[in-house]
């Protein structure tokens, strides 16, 4: 017996938090689901040793206490049908129907292959970040951050609470690219004030632009990289290297709906109209989903959203400011463009799809997704091509290719219960 | 820090670590591989948020559970691959 809501949220980060405060106060029920166990996303991450931003809290506990939420932890979306979902936690399959459904399934990191990127002790940069608040062991280990974007210097300054010698950030924009963003950060005073403080947090951490790690080494586990920058090669003996290129919007279940999507550069994102409405009927997207735009961005949206989805009336003001919100992420995208000399980092033997051990070379002779798959099992493994797919659209191999259920590795009992045999076929 | 300590054990060795922390931040207190790849080389955790299932190990009895996103509990057996 599926429950009925009238409106389900996937994704409790920023835009499944405003959604959900502006859909309660509205009068409806609402269901709120994540894959991890506490809400607030990766950029709201509760950490095990700090806990939440305080307003993050406040607002995480006013939801928890709301009599007409329902909050579904560690739950996935599994497969979908019309105004139904079937989930799945951490005991057993579900199913939900709604009157409307808000997606807000937030971004993941872009992560590229380079030589020795599978080594232990190489991570995301926002993944290293979420291990540490979720308790990794830091105290005194040597770190170095690498890729591109603020959240470097996000995740610099979590791995510097958590004890982390953090031995430099390694900027892939250019010194030109980087100033020219600063010099911009005037029109947006919350923006630069956050970035005020990060500097402050970050002092006496050397900050490098227009540096690539070109390589990891070691014997089983990370032990040397090297670092190509504007006065030459630079070798860095380290225990631990987070590189994260930027993120790309968690589209699975929306391409899975159906939702009518667009790109940029090579990712798709979910196409919008002003009230966050998606090209399906009932159904929303809010946040990093409909194009990365960050953590302002997503809340606004996740209210508009809540409120659109409600029947409610939506604010001038709040468009407005999501608007900025959104010049905010163009103007930081163009400022830090990814050099393309990023996308030959790889060798031949570098593994491109880590769940299947698949090597840069054995996908040569492929110009689809599909075709290299059935050849090579690249993009059949675990993660289902969510790292490999992504990282060989963005090194322009080929396009991403559509999801299909089950959207993550389900237990056979879920799969009992999908919704019509057909879509399953041949996934096992 | 205050925080309560469970007991778990990874690999058949007792283990106290701090209640909240993550299955996979508790492996990294050992310093062990997660499991082994296909072609049997180590890995550890990598995407920290459940995307990369470079991180699965069995946790009481079953298998492939990414230990990112699984928090500790009293009591808990987990086994890697490595
Ligand atoms: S570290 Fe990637 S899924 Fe756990």
């Amino acid at each position: 017996m599926a429950e009925h809501y009238d409106i389900v949220i996937v994704g409790a980060g920023p835009a499944g938090l405003a959604a959900a405060e502006a859909a309660l106060g509205q009068g409806a029920r609402v269901a709120w689901l994540d894959a991890q166990v506490t809400a607030g996303g990766q950029v709201w991450r509760k950490d095990v040793r700090y806990g939440w931003p305080r307003r993050v809290e406040s607002i995480v506990a006013k939801l928890l206490d709301h009599p007409n939420a329902t909050w579904m932890p560690q739950t996935q979306v599994i497969a979908a049908e019309q105004n139904a979902l079937l989930l799945q936690d951490e005991r057993q399959a579900l199913g939900v129907t709604y009157g409307a459904l808000i997606l807000a399934a937030g971004a993941r990191e872009l992560l590229l292959p380079f030589p020795g990127w599978t080594l232990p002790g190489v991570t995301g940069a926002g993944g290293l970040q979420a291990l540490a608040k979720q308790g990794w062991p830091l105290s005194g280990r040597r770190v170095v951050i690498a890729g591109s974007g603020p959240l470097l210097l996000a995740a610099a300054a979590t791995a510097k609470r958590h004890g982390a010698q953090v031995l430099g950030i390694y900027e892939q924009a250019s010194q030109a690219a980087v100033h020219g963003f600063a010099r911009t950060l005037w029109r947006w005073p919350g923006k630069a004030l956050q970035a005020a403080a990060l500097r402050c947090e970050l002092a006496g951490t050397p900050y490098r632009c227009g540096s690539i790690v070109a390589r990891a080494t070691g014997n089983d586990a990370l032990q040397l990289i090297e670092v190509d920058g504007p006065n030459g090669v630079q070798r860095i003996e380290c225990e631990l290297l987070a590189v994260g290129y930027g993120l790309v919007p968690n589209v699975e279940l929306a391409q899975m709906l159906g939702c009518a999507m667009k790109r940029e550069a090579a990712h798709p994102y979910v196409a919008v109209d002003d009230s966050q409405r998606t090209s399906i009927a009932n159904v929303y997207a809010a946040g990093e989903l409909c194009g990365i735009g960050g953590r302002d961005c997503a809340w606004l949206e996740g209210r508009i959203a809540g409120l659109a989805a409600t029947g409610s009336a939506i604010e001038a003001s709040l468009l407005r400011q999501q608007r900025l919100a959104r010049r905010f992420a163009a103007n930081l995208r163009e400022h830090f463009k990814l050099n393309p000399c990023i996308h030959d980092l790889a060798d031949p033997d570098t593994l491109i799809c880590r769940c299947e051990d698949v090597p840069l070379r054995a996908l040569e002779n492929f110009d689809d997704a599909r075709s290299a798959k059935l050849a090579t099992r690249c993009g059949m493994g675990a993660c289902q091509g969510r790292v490999c797919g992504t990282a060989l659209a963005e090194l322009g191999r080929f396009p991403r290719s559509g999801q299909r259920p089950p959207l993550f590795p389900a237990r056979l009992s879920t799969l009992g219960d999908l919704p019509s045999p057909s879509d399953t076929e041949g996934l096992f | 820090m205050g925080m309560n300590q469970v007991r778990i054990a990874i690999d058949g060795q007792a283990l106290d670590v701090p209640a909240g922390i993550s299955v996979a931040a508790a492996i990294a207190q050992l310093r062990l591989p997660f499991r082994r790849s296909v072609g049997g080389q180590p890995r550890t955790a990598f995407c920290g948020m459940g995307v990369c299932f470079e991180c699965r190990v069995r946790i009481d009895g079953i298998a492939q559970q990414r230990a990112c996103m699984v928090p500790v509990r009293e009591g808990m057996q987990v086994l890697t691959d490595g």
